[in-house]
């Protein structure tokens, strides 16, 4: 299996480059709980959101979740997919 | 002839399957108009593309150069006059009163804050950030006298129309005009 060398994680990927298996990391459930604790607070969430939340910039949250970075990562904290168009 | 036609079919040729079923791989956003509703359209879908996983360029050209230009990207206005979906009932000759353009798009950008919708620069920066990559045309940018040092520092590059048709290049990638 192709893998693609992400600066915080191991990420594998197929031919085409869609992602296959994420190696989650401490950063990774950082921004996981987060996610986990705002979507229990009630707080819509947005790309712009986790940008602002002082874990990671969205380099860095596109470089954590390729492909999709709050579809993937919300998955992943078994949260709803947020409904947010930013 | 006869002969071929009588002989049977043996082998039927084999048809290649697209196995992703025509899934949106990429997407090239033109943006032609620099009215703040067109402009972010343009800046909404591209970035909604990336969050989706799909590949995102933007092309500016015409007035749509005026959102990447450094010096107005954040004071683009809306169109009051000859806009009839804006304030229905609204006579056109109060709509084009000095100021008034102005005004609406302040009310306009007040809506759009409520909404955490960031400013173009900070959208143009997100875009960015999530691998998108923004282009000027170059003939526009000869045409309104502007050169690389005058539009915001993400924009990639000044570039002609096959430049852009290069852009799109590849299979499940669509072009969108506004």
């Amino acid at each position: 299996m192709e893998t693609l060398e992400k600066t915080l994680a191991n990420v594998e990927v197929n031919a085409e480059g869609y992602l296959k298996k994420i190696v989650l990391t401490d950063k990774h459930f950082e921004v996981i709980n987060w996610l986990r604790a705002k979507q229990a607070e009630g707080t819509a969430l947005s790309m712009r959101k986790v940008g602002a939340s002082g874990l990671v910039d969205i380099k860095q949250f596109y470089a954590l979740f390729p492909g999709g970075p709050l579809k993937i990562s919300s998955k992943i904290a078994g949260i709803p997919k947020p409904a947010s168009c930013i | 002839m006869q002969d071929v036609l009588e002989r049977p079919v043996t082998e039927l040729e084999e048809v290649p399957v697209n196995e992703d079923k025509g899934k949106l791989k990429k997407v090239l956003i033109i943006c032609s108009k620099g009215k703040l509703e067109d402009v972010y359209a343009a800046l909404v879908m591209a970035n909604g593309a990336l969050m989706e996983g799909i590949e995102a360029k933007l092309f500016f050209t015409f007035f749509g150069l005026e959102a990447i230009t450094k010096k107005h990207a954040d004071h683009l206005h809306t169109a009051t006059v000859g806009n009839p979906a804006f304030m229905p009932g609204m006579p056109t000759m109060v709509a084009g009163l000095p100021g008034f353009e102005a005004f609406a798009s302040y009310m306009m950008k007040k809506e759009m804050d409520k909404l955490e919708m960031p400013h173009v620069t900070e959208f143009i920066q997100m875009i960015e950030a999530g691998g998108g990559e923004i282009y000027a045309c170059k003939l526009a940018a000869d045409m309104f006298h502007l050169k690389q040092e005058d539009l915001l520092d993400e924009v990639k590059g000044i570039i002609t129309v096959g430049d852009m048709y290069a852009l799109a290049e590849g299979e499940g990638s669509q072009i969108i005009f506004i």
